[in-house]
């Protein structure tokens, strides 16, 4: 039981943590990226924009 | 790029969405549950534990149908105050049978987990029936109809061919007889009651309800209510090596 | 016309005028078409006569009407031979399909009505009979009423949106609220006088909460959040949504299932997973019907002219993807016979455990919380008119969120016998969890930075915003009460049930009726509501009700969970349980009221809602969507 724990423990700390900072800096960039900017505040204005 | 083009990759987006969305919300589950099934530690070994008979089965549906889980818990912690009160806290292995669980997630009366055997069937019967006859600052409703109520027998056996379906081992025997046993496990001293004793060898015959007439639904629930938290023999049950 | 809404028959086609039967009179109109496809033609009438009554004189403005035909774009022709052809026209296949599908549904719940000898199963398979046979019906009804002609997507240029489901849904949320919070005001009471369970079977509390549970959550916030769905996913797509029978079955489906689940808790039909309570064969009915709603999302999607997705558009169809995969899993069961209401399900003990709150926490996540800040990025923009405070802070909350909240399960049961890493990994992902919560929360209220005067003089604007207030306070609680010390305590006690009232009393009852009190007017084109007035009655009786039950249920919960672990000098358990239910009977009481506050908001919107509808002052006509004078539902 306790062995389990631990490696599991082990792999969440370690491999998980990193997985989760790699998803959330792909998710940061891509809204951050300057580039896409017009699109964001393009899409923003989607609600006001009906007929 | 023509129109039908841009049209077509904006279809693909949508999907590429879904396709996130999915993936995000499996990886989850997956590792929460999916080792559940896999990992030895998670259900204890113990001594006693046996599937539920066809009374306490038929029992445990009207708890379920008269959602006595919404106020009951099944589910002891290991704290000191909870052990005090409701007796060794529950083990994984005491659910392993039970489908669905009834651990619950409220306490609006008292845990049920250990509750077999602490009271008499007559208390029960007459606590089912009027609540504050027992206990006068109860707030549970009463159910005087399970006393009146016969029990209904007729899907007894795919009632456990469905249980054994989806992991109860329930012997072919003990299926086959299933209605039969049902009434004698109620009914002390008949010769059904004697063949349930021999498919049975740990349950308790008795008429649960006082009412020799018939087999109600009172039978059955409180069959039910006097088999929970007694089956795991706590006198042999090793602690340290099921830690966890 | 008496008939009411109905096209001016059109008689024939002559020199570029139409010879129309304006109602009863034979008479030339001037009908003038402004545009032919190869599909239908536009006309619009200058002024001549009211569009429902074609007898009266209308008031001057143009009215446009669809016809669905190329005729009017040729030569002289015979137009009524036109339309006696198209009346031949063949049923469609999607017409055909959902006939055929209702009809087998039909005949399997009437075999299965007359051969079951449970009652209850043959009480619902006849309800599943009756909706089947009066759906084929309507099916044949309404193609044989137009032609089976095909209904225009857009009509001059404009999209043509179907919102006849989606005043349906307005409706059916509205009813099942009422219906939802009055259950949930009876149990409040049977808690404090237990003589009002009656002893009968069918009103005792165990039946009666799953009954209140489902109403508010699946009936009221589902209908919810299918007309808003709809809504918003048409107009942010500017396209109308796929299907004519489509739309309707997925709303019709869903208050079917509604009204199974909730007569079968009423009969003793459960499967005792909260939330999860309805039993196989309305599970079943369920995937089906949230089947054709993804694609009913999707399909709006695919036509949309906007090339991005806007923002609350991925809530829904995460929201909507979601439940299906936790609802598949969560009611994976066998039943005992196909003629009984009985299962049994798949997963057993610790399993069955670490499911059932891997679904009840994302019904949280899911349903309660992405579904409706869909609703917040949509509505609140709206009425605040300007855009969303960080649209770049709403994509890092979605996905964030989502990531976040799948994982947040078992903390529910801390302590229990599910291995303690599962439950300690619940509540981490519980405590991240907080920041994207509040990231949404800031995104909300700032989206009025530069309008906070609003709040002042719009008292829906106000609803919506305090709504984002208490989504993060409870936001804010819940990562506390996830804590593997907080929930010793808490766990089992009223005070997960007062934070669960503060989530959904404050934040989903909020934003739906904030959602609702917009809608009303706009689907049923009225200028505004009928009274701003009972508006503020409503929201300030509903949020004393709202202080009244959260306060009381955070002190009697702890003061519950104190008197369980008390000890006496001697090391005896100072309380015996029959003492800590005495000591909440006060708490109950207070609860009750606040409840009671909260259904008298609730009707007084409801009488707001029909007065808007019956006597509202009617939008200017050009806002009036064009093809009016020929309704497509």
């Amino acid at each position: 039981m306790n062995e389990t724990y631990t490696a599991f423990a082990g792999f969440a700390q370690t491999w998980g943590l990193l997985y989760f900072m790699i998803l959330f800096g792909i998710v940061l960039a891509y809204a951050l990226w300057p580039k896409n900017r017009k699109k964001f505040d393009d899409a923003a204005q989607i609600p006001f924009r009906e007929d | 790029m023509s129109a039908w083009k841009k049209h077509e990759v904006f279809e693909k987006n949508s999907f590429v969405l879904l396709i996130g969305i999915l993936v995000a919300v499996a990886i989850g589950g997956l590792v929460e549950i999916a080792p559940l099934f896999y990992l030895k530690s998670t259900i204890e070994k113990t001594v006693g534990m046996r599937p539920y008979t066809p009374l306490e089965l038929k029992g445990r549906d009207i708890y379920i149908r008269e959602g006595c889980y919404l106020c009951h818990s099944q589910m002891v912690r290991p704290m000191r105050d909870e052990m005090e009160r409701y007796g060794h806290f529950s083990l994984a292995a005491e659910s392993m049978y039970d489908h669905p669980f009834q651990w619950g997630s409220k306490r609006t009366g008292p845990d049920l987990a250990r509750v077999g055997g602490k009271y008499s069937d007559a208390w029960h019967t007459e606590h089912l029936i009027d609540p504050r006859s027992l206990v006068p600052a109860s707030i549970m409703p009463g159910y005087p109809f399970l006393a009146e109520n016969k029990l209904d027998t007729r899907d007894t056996q795919s009632a456990l061919t469905v249980n054994s379906i989806v992991g109860v081992p329930y012997t072919e025997e003990q299926i086959e007889n299933a209605a039969s046993d049902l009434m004698g496990q109620a009914r002390p001293d008949t010769d059904a009651a004697y063949a349930f004793e021999e498919r049975w060898p740990t349950a308790q015959i008795r008429d649960f309800d006082g009412n020799p007439d018939a087999v109600t639904e009172m039978d059955a629930l409180v069959a039910y209510l006097q088999v929970l938290g007694t089956m795991v023999d706590f006198s042999i049950y090793d602690n340290k090596a099921n830690s966890r | 016309m008496v008939q009411g809404r109905k096209r001016p028959a059109i008689a024939g086609w002559k020199n570029g005028q139409i010879k129309g039967l304006c109602g009863d009179r034979a008479e030339s109109c001037d009908i003038v078409p402004i545009r032919c496809d190869n599909l239908h033609s536009t006309f619009c009438l200058e002024g001549l006569y009211d569009p429902i009554d074609m007898n009266q004189r209308g008031s001057g403005k143009v009215v446009c009407m669809v016809v669905p035909s190329l005729a009017p774009c040729m030569d002289s022709k015979d137009w009524g031979a036109e339309m006696a052809q198209n009346k031949a026209k063949m049923i469609s296949l999607e017409e055909g399909g959902f006939a055929i599908f209702l009809v087998v549904l039909a005949f399997v719940c009437l075999i299965v009505a007359g051969k079951t000898f449970d009652q209850v199963m043959a009480f619902h398979a006849g309800i599943g009979t009756l909706f089947a046979a009066v759906g084929v019906f309507f099916i044949f009804k309404n193609y044989f009423d137009d032609g089976g002609e095909p209904i225009p997507a857009e009509i001059d240029g404009k999209p043509n949106y179907n919102m006849g489901p989606v005043k349906f849904g307005t409706i059916a949320a509205v009813f099942w609220g009422l219906a939802g919070f009055t259950v949930g005001l009876v149990i409040a009471l049977q808690l404090a006088w237990p003589a009002l369970n009656f002893d009968l079977p069918w009103t005792n509390f165990g039946r009666l909460r799953p009954l209140h549970t489902s109403a508010v959550i699946f009936a009221f916030g589902g209908n919810v959040l299918l007309a808003t769905s709809m809504y918003v996913v048409q107009r942010t797509s500017r396209a109308r949504m796929p299907g004519r029978i489509l739309p309707w079955f997925v709303i019709l489906g869903y208050n079917a299932f509604i009204v199974i689940a909730g007569t079968g808790y009423l009969l003793g039909v459960t499967q005792s997973k909260e939330y999860a309570e309805p039993e196989w064969y309305a599970d079943l009915w369920l995937t089906i019907v949230w089947v054709f709603y993804l694609f009913l999302f999707l399909g709006t999607l695919w036509k949309r002219k906007e090339p991005h997705i806007y923002v609350a558009n991925w809530f829904y169809l995460a929201f909507i993807v979601t439940i299906a995969m936790l609802h598949i899993t969560n009611n994976l069961t066998i039943p005992v016979s196909i003629y009984s209401t009985k299962s049994y399900i798949v997963w057993s003990g610790v399993q069955d455990a670490m499911v059932q709150w891997w679904y009840g926490h994302n019904a949280v996540g899911f349903f309660l919380t992405a579904g409706f800040l869909a609703i917040m990025y949509y509505f609140i923009p709206k009425q605040a008119d300007r855009p969303v405070y960080s649209y770049r802070l709403s994509i890092v909350h979605f996905w964030a969120l989502i990531f976040l909240y799948i994982w947040a399960g078992p903390h529910h049961l801390h302590y229990t016998a599910l291995p303690q890493w599962a439950s300690t990994l619940g509540a981490t992902f519980s405590i991240i969890l907080w920041m994207p919560s509040w990231g949404g929360m800031i995104n909300g209220l700032m989206t009025l930075s530069g309008a906070w005067d609003k709040l002042r003089t719009d008292p829906v604007l106000r609803m919506m915003v305090v709504s984002v207030a208490f989504y993060g306070m409870s936001t804010f609680e819940g990562p506390l009460m996830s804590l593997r010390s907080v929930n010793s305590l808490s766990h089992y006690t009223d005070w997960t049930i007062g934070h669960v009232h503060s989530g959904a009393l404050g934040w989903v009852g909020y934003i739906s009726f904030g959602a609702i009190y917009c809608l009303v007017p706009w689907l049923w084109n009225k200028k505004q509501l009928y009274s701003l007035k009972l508006v503020n009655w409503h929201f300030w009786l509903s949020t004393l009700g709202i202080v009244l039950y959260i306060t009381a249920m955070w002190v009697s919960g702890i003061m519950q969970g104190l008197m369980w672990r008390a000890y006496d000098s001697l090391g005896f358990l100072e309380y015996s349980f029959v003492e800590t239910v005495e000591a909440m009977h006060p708490f109950y009481i207070i609860r009750a009221l606040g409840g009671a506050l909260f259904v008298i908001g609730a009707v007084i919107m409801a009488y707001n809602l029909w007065m808007t509808v019956r006597h509202g002052e009617a939008e200017e006509a050009d806002a009036a969507p064009a093809g009016s004078l020929a309704p497509a539902e």
